[in-house]
């Protein structure tokens, strides 16, 4: 019981509302280490944790057709200094079928504290689905999380992801997404990060666009500071005609930090197109004048520009 | 009373003299228009005097309200309530509207931040939660730029161009928010290439070639300025000769 509630403290901490733990319309569940400390189901969601030695493995299933309104909460977490988390996703979203998942993973008080995540997606054909990552990691550093998800889409479906860590140090971060984009389909997956300290980030994000007319989108925001290091490589193939791709990837530098970008596009069809920009640099001066005419001093008009940029 | 007076102030960006010795005093609660053609110098005044990080002017002094900020650095003039609304404002990634007027606000009420659109002629509801980046327009981005330093009521702002990129039915706007700054007790240096524009000012200096040619009535600055200037042909510093014969010229009319 204890757990629970500090499980949702933590949770509150990294800026969900423990009060939709009580709404019986919206889905949940909390996973503290290797236990299951709560879940609520809805109609048509299926949810099957089992706990393992070191963590749980999750069958998620929403049937064919189903909607599931309200987005499904998921909260894992270890709040001990030191332990070790793994989480084995298997979900499928069948046909005609839509979800959003909001998974908070909260470490607050982390001074050797593992998190692995893997996760194998089918989506469906005329499917959606949504996955949303928020980390909350303490001020010490002692996480490291390393996060891989397969994704395979179907035929007119969509599949977004959205993975962010800003409160908190990082601590050792490493995130592989791989995704397979049939006809028509679209991918959109973002990563926003914020190091300092001695953090390490890399983050690998692809997106393969193998279905006539499929649509992918990778955009990435990182900033570090001080010593943390960040490596980002996102990468679009497109292989089917009419596949449409860009990669859009920002890093901001400041201190002794360092930062490295590495777009790739492959394109081996002659009517499929991916774009990509990429800059790495310090925040633009002109910005930081711009408010700092307004009356902010210099770090408080660099903290805001990075803040927006990672909002 | 004069807000700001400006003493043989020069620049130097990258070898090339952009100021020289320019001189410039502002009444409080006027607007002051400073005109001249592109490559004058006029926006370089405008970083100059609100210490922009490259526009250390290396002589000369700039008083503002009676004390000597030509050392502060730009957040202190800020303070003090000397601002800047950019020609082509930066675009902030990630920023609402809301936010980034609200930045130079000491009271940073959501009443006042509309008040601050309807200023501008933008509608509160449409624009407050809209990002500052290249989903606006240029012109949008320009009033929205006007509406934080109408916020920031600040003591005097300087407006580099703000008509620029607007187009010609929307040029009677501009001039009426100019106005409407004024009537709220702020002192305007208003930047613009326009003689037009430049009318809606109490007093106009004509700027060539970094330094102070002319002043008086924006009506008689502006009309020597449309019929006897010529469009520098290149950004070139006049010789002394030169600039004698400008300024002997000048003396006669």
């Amino acid at each position: 019981m204890q757990d629970y509630k500090n499980m949702l403290d933590a949770y509150t901490q990294a800026g969900g509302t423990s009060e939709i733990f009580k709404d019986s319309n919206i889905a949940h569940l909390v996973v503290h280490k290797n236990k299951v400390i709560g879940s609520h189901l809805v109609k048509g969601l299926i949810l099957e944790p089992q706990e393992t030695a070191n963590g749980v493995d999750i069958k998620l299933t929403v049937e064919k057709g189903i909607k599931i309104e309200n987005p499904v909460h998921l909260c894992f977490g270890v709040l001990p200094k030191e332990g070790i988390q793994e989480i084995n996703i298997k979900a499928k979203i069948e046909d005609g079928a839509e979800i959003k998942l909001l998974a908070h993973c909260v470490f607050p008080n982390a001074i050797k504290v593992v998190h692995k995540m893997s996760a194998d997606i089918e989506v469906g054909n005329n499917a959606f689905f949504e996955y949303t990552e928020v980390h909350f990691h303490g001020s010490t550093g002692g996480a490291e999380v390393i996060a891989k998800a397969k994704m395979r889409v179907g035929k007119n479906s969509r599949l977004i992801t959205n993975f962010s860590l800003l409160k908190g140090r990082v601590g050792i971060l490493e995130i592989d997404y791989d995704s397979e984009i049939q006809d028509n389909s679209i991918l959109e997956m973002t990563a926003k990060v914020y190091g300092y300290g001695d953090d390490k980030i890399k983050i690998r994000e692809t997106g393969r666009l193998i279905g006539k007319s499929s649509r992918g989108l990778i955009k990435s925001r990182v900033a570090v500071k001080e010593n943390a290091q960040s490596e980002v490589i996102s990468e679009i193939n497109a292989t089917a005609p009419e596949a449409r791709g860009h990669v859009d990837c920002i890093e901001v530098v400041q201190g002794n930090a360092l930062a490295r970008a590495i777009p790739i596009v492959n394109v081996t069809n002659e009517f499929a197109q991916v774009t990509h920009e990429a800059a790495i640099g310090r925040v633009d001066k002109k910005q930081i004048e711009t408010l700092m005419a307004r009356g902010l001093e210099q770090e408080e008009a660099i903290d805001l520009v990075i803040r927006g940029m990672l909002r | 009373m004069e807000i700001l007076k400006i003493e043989k102030i020069s620049l130097n960006l990258e070898g090339r003299q952009i100021l020289k010795d320019l001189n410039l005093s502002v009444e409080a609660n006027t607007i002051h228009s400073i005109l001249g053609a592109n490559a004058a110098g006029k926006s370089s005044l405008a970083y100059v005097l609100m210490g922009c990080f490259d526009y250390i002017s290396r002589s000369g002094r700039i008083y503002f309200m009676g004390e000597d900020i030509t050392t502060y650095p730009l957040q202190k003039r800020a303070k003090m309530g000397l601002t800047l609304a950019w020609q082509e404002p930066a675009r902030f990634e990630g920023l609402t509207v809301k936010d980034y007027i609200a930045v130079g606000m000491k009271k940073k009420e959501e009443v006042l931040i509309e008040e601050s659109l309807r200023y501008v002629l933008l509608e509160p509801k449409d624009y407050l939660e809209r990002v500052v980046d290249k989903t606006l327009s240029g012109g949008e981005r320009k009033r929205i730029e006007l509406a934080a330093v109408f916020a920031m009521k600040p003591k005097l702002a300087i407006l580099d161009e703000p008509d620029s990129g607007i187009d010609i039915l929307a040029l009677d706007k501009i001039v009426n928010i100019i106005k409407e700054l004024k009537k709220q007790g702020n002192t305007v240096l208003l930047i613009t290439h326009r003689d037009e524009v430049s009318e809606v000012a109490d007093k106009t200096s004509l700027m060539c070639s970094g330094f102070i040619v002319k002043e008086g009535k924006p009506k008689e600055v502006g009309k020597y300025f449309k019929e006897k200037c010529v469009p520098c042909p290149t950004r070139i510093f006049p010789t002394e000769e030169e600039k004698e014969k400008l300024e002997d010229q000048n003396a006669r009319l």
